[in-house]
């Protein structure tokens, strides 16, 4: 029992990071229509500007997160401008492959630059973490839920409750008429980009403490944050978030109880049974093409 | 894929030159001769190898992103799949290389038949993301099931047969077999096979509605994009003798994926081209590899920019410019006379619907509604907007389930079948939104609709296309046959459309507003073909707002208002009827006296 409370604490913090990131791919589909391929690029190059930042520099810690996210929202209005705004008039299969290249340049550049070896990120706190009755809290685990509960909140406040928030989700349900409306589009998908690569570095800074801040973690993360995408329901938030959870959850117990080299197949199994049996996810209903 | 399928009719839709296959067969003797005559290092003849072999490969990606318009990001995985089967087949069970090649291109093949139907209920985005998936299980096994895979090291020494023991023979032989399976992937385009893909990719509804089983087709393409996959992996196992996960990794499946992108996806050209390229242009920029990453960040930053500034590919970017000197070719003309049976004699019923519903949610879009047609005349479904007609029709057509009630066309309950299997029962629809598969031409959208499984037209591919230009004919379009209809105008669209569905010689013919937007010379068009149609005992349900062309074409009418029906009847009649007065014009107090 006791490991089953301590697995399952892991399970919603590492889940957690995929419900931050697959928020990062909601918001763009939404806005778009088209899934970010490199939305987990973003959540490598966050980890690796913190690298750079806090270890290389030496910046404070708090410090050296902020700057990465000031990068972060430059590298999402570069990717947006880059990637997505020349063909926003094409369909959605040249963006995706689009997005794809985009996914290989930004993780081999990154190679390029820095090198195959993975780094350490320490994390926020200076103690690792305190017992709690017979569950073990890694502090950094503790952070990560604490941080995306809030993010959650402020999402919905700010886009049930500003101007902004609301001309953004005007701009998702029906691009011709917010222009019509004189909502200028352009920059609010620009927003949503930049957006998303804020929250997906948020994420990557977050997770890089426990994982090892390397090269190939944004397509792992990323794959994850799609699947749980899928399973909670695309285009849903709530969706997106408990499908984040579950993820987390039982990739950690098949590790535990099944097996650990094939712990990252699970995601892609359980992704698979949920594409068979129940395309639309646990919250989604996807609306059939019109005739 | 059976060569019998790949025979093409004359007067076939692009006009090829007759010198065209003995040129080809000599190019790739010559190829093969080269090949086996020039002394090469061994450097080059790896290359050679590689290329050949990857090519293979990128042919499937033409088929399954090419033609069908499905998003593949596994075929590394297929590749993977037949490179093991050569490799452990022969290594540690001494199973001969044909077998093994065999064995590897049908496991790719069953694989590819299941990724393909995971497109049941899923398009787009998820596709590319099962596939991806499929590809990180692939290589997960292939690294960590050491007993069977040896894991990370991988296959070693892996034998060619006897008589191709020789690299530059082997290499002639690989030529060869890219040089057949370039042949018959060129040629899938034309055949029935090849249209329904295009019909697919194009307009998936209306490939649907035109009576191609859309998720067949699917699973099909992705089955012979699998089966080139295999093939390629195996030859390039017996090529290069050791292989390892890494060689199939999705990285690689995104430099297929690039290959066949830069070259052009439209033709087996563009992947030979693109495939050859990108082999080529990294050796020369070997300097690249120094720096890790930095060449697969130009390739990733490649990609974008074919994307963005070259979305036809290389090959697609030269056709365009061949296309300026090719001559115009006359359409042949064909003296045939549309054949329309009209289902034949049949009962005097050729649908009969009762009691159909259909519920979105709280909404009763289609409450309940009866509908007899008889056969012969035009039939008239009519209502203000929002009174079901268009949803009426999808739940006809198939398009949408029905809540309740039963559809029976011409003796058949239909009620629960596809929309395809619909069309094979013998219906035919237009939409009121046009739905031509844009990059085609007319005569091969119409051509899609004369194989209808159960049309006159049968199998035989000139018959086909002697039915589809007395179809186009009809409406009067046969001169524009072989343009593309994208370039057509709205009101010719239409007429190519239902042409379309007049070529499947359909028992009954559902039109869809086809009057909307049409300026009034244009409707006195639509007018007369209507009555043409009729007048050759075809029976017609058409909806329209247009009061005129239904009180002129119709001889029955039926009116729906909020999802009931509230007249049926002879046209006179229904159109005096208070309550569809009041429906179209609104009643005051007084106006029910």
């Amino acid at each position: 029992m006791d490991l089953v409370l301590q697995l399952l604490f892991t399970g919603i913090g590492i889940g957690s990071v995929y419900a931050l990131v697959a928020l990062g791919f909601v918001l763009i589909f939404r806005a778009t229509n088209v899934v970010n391929f490199a939305q987990g690029e973003f959540s490598m190059v966050a980890a690796f500007l913190m690298v750079v930042f806090s270890v290389k520099i030496g910046l404070p810690y708090w410090m050296a997160f902020v700057v990465a996210l000031i990068g972060m929202a430059g590298l999402g209005a570069v990717f947006n401008l880059a990637v997505y705004y020349p063909l926003r008039h094409r369909t959605y299969l040249p963006v995706i492959i689009s997005t794809i290249g985009a996914s290989i340049f930004m993780a081999n550049t990154t190679l390029a630059i820095h090198g195959p070896e993975p780094e350490v990120l320490s994390g926020w706190f200076d103690t690792p973490g305190f017992m709690l009755g017979p569950v073990y809290f890694d502090n950094q685990y503790v952070l990560i839920i604490v941080v995306t509960a809030l993010l959650v909140a402020l999402q919905y406040w700010f886009f049930e409750h500003t101007l902004l928030g609301k001309k953004l989700q005007a701009t998702s349900q029906d691009k011709e008429m917010a222009s019509l409306l004189g909502i200028p589009v352009a920059v609010m998908i620009m927003i949503t980009f930049i957006y998303s690569a804020v929250i997906g570095g948020i994420a990557g800074i977050l997770v890089a403490p426990v994982l090892f801040v390397s090269i190939g973690m944004g397509a792992t993360i990323a794959l994850k944050a799609f699947a749980a995408t899928i399973i909670g329901g695309f285009g849903d938030v709530t969706g997106a978030i408990i499908g984040g959870l579950a993820l987390g959850v039982i990739e950690t117990f098949g590790a535990a109880y099944i097996s650990v080299p094939y712990k990252d197949g699970f995601a892609f199994l359980v992704l698979i049974a949920f594409l068979i049996f129940r395309p639309q996810g646990i919250f989604g209903e996807r609306v059939a093409e019109k005739a | 894929m059976s060569t019998s399928e790949t025979t093409t009719a004359p007067g076939d839709i692009r006009p090829r030159l007759r010198w065209g296959v003995p040129a080809y067969v000599l190019l790739v003797l010559a190829a093969m001769a080269i090949a086996i005559v020039v002394p090469k290092t061994g450097y080059v003849l790896n290359i050679s190898l590689q290329a050949t072999t990857y090519a293979i490969a990128v042919l499937g990606l033409t088929i399954v992103l090419g033609l069908c318009g499905q998003i593949n990001l596994a075929q590394a995985a297929f590749f993977g799949l037949g490179a093991y089967a050569v490799g452990l087949g022969q290594t540690h069970y001494g199973v001969n290389f044909w077998v093994c090649l065999l064995i590897g291109t049908c496991v790719a093949a069953g694989f590819g038949a299941l990724l393909g139907a995971s497109t049941l209920r899923l398009g787009g985005h998820y596709l590319a993301m099962v596939t991806i998936s499929f590809q990180q299980i692939v290589t997960l096994v292939l690294i960590n099931w050491i007993p069977v895979t040896n894991g990370p090291d991988g296959v070693r020494a892996i034998p060619r047969p006897g008589f191709l023991s020789d690299g530059s023979i082997y290499l002639a032989f690989c030529i060869a077999a890219l040089g057949t399976l370039g042949f018959l992937v060129w040629h899938l385009r034309d055949t029935r096979l090849g249209r329904a893909m295009r019909a697919v990719r194009d307009n998936e509804l209306a490939a649907g509605v035109a009576g191609i089983d859309v998720y067949r087709t699917k699973v099909t393409a992705f089955a012979l994009s699998a089966i080139l996959g295999g093939i390629g992996g195996g030859l390039f196992a017996g090529g290069f003798s050791y292989v390892s996960p890494d060689q199939f990794s999705f990285a690689e499946s995104v430099v297929f994926l690039t290959m066949v992108l830069l070259g052009g996806v439209a033709s087996p050209i563009g992947a030979v081209i693109g495939t050859g390229l990108l082999i080529l242009i990294p050796e020369w920029l070997r300097f690249l590899k120094s720096i890790p990453g930095l060449y697969l960040a130009i390739y990733g930053a490649a990609v974008i920019l074919i994307v963005v500034f070259m979305p036809d590919g290389i090959w697609g970017y030269l056709r365009g410019l061949l296309d300026r000197f090719k001559r115009a070719v006359l359409p042949t003309r064909t003296s045939a006379a549309l054949q329309l049976s009209g289902g034949g004699q049949g009962s005097e019923t050729v649908l009969e619907v009762r009691g159909l519903s259909k519920h979105f949610g709280g909404l009763k879009a289609v409450d309940e509604v009866d509908l007899t047609i008889r056969r012969g005349g035009v039939h008239a479904l009519i209502g203000p907007n929002g009174s079901g007609k268009t949803t009426t029709l999808n739940v006809l057509s198939g398009l949408y389930k029905a809540t309740a009630g039963s559809i029976v066309l011409n003796g058949q309950d239909i009620t629960g079948l596809p929309p395809h299997a619909r069309t094979r029962a013998g219906l035919g629809r237009t939409f009121q939104n046009i739905r031509l598969w844009r990059s085609m031409t007319a005569l091969e959208n119409v051509m899609v609709g004369a194989e209808r499984p159960g049309s006159p037209a049968g199998n035989d591919p000139a018959a086909l296309a002697e039915r589809a230009r007395a179809a186009l004919a009809f409406v009067e379009l046969e001169d524009r046959a072989d343009e593309v209809v994208s370039s057509f105008s709205y009101g010719h669209q239409r007429a190519v459309e239902i042409a379309r569905a007049l070529a499947g010689d359909p028992v009954l013919l559902l039109l869809d507003e086809p009057g909307a937007g049409l300026n009034s010379s244009e409707k006195v068009e639509l007018r007369d073909l209507l009555k043409r149609i009729s007048a050759r005992g075809l029976t017609i349900l058409i909806i329209d707002h247009d009061m005129t062309l239904v009180s002129e074409v119709a001889q029955h009418i039926t009116v729906l208002n909020f999802g009931r029906r509230i007249a049926d009847g002879y046209s006179a009649d229904v159109l005096k009827h208070p309550d569809v007065i009041a429906a179209y014009l609104g009643t005051g107090p007084d106006a029910a006296a």
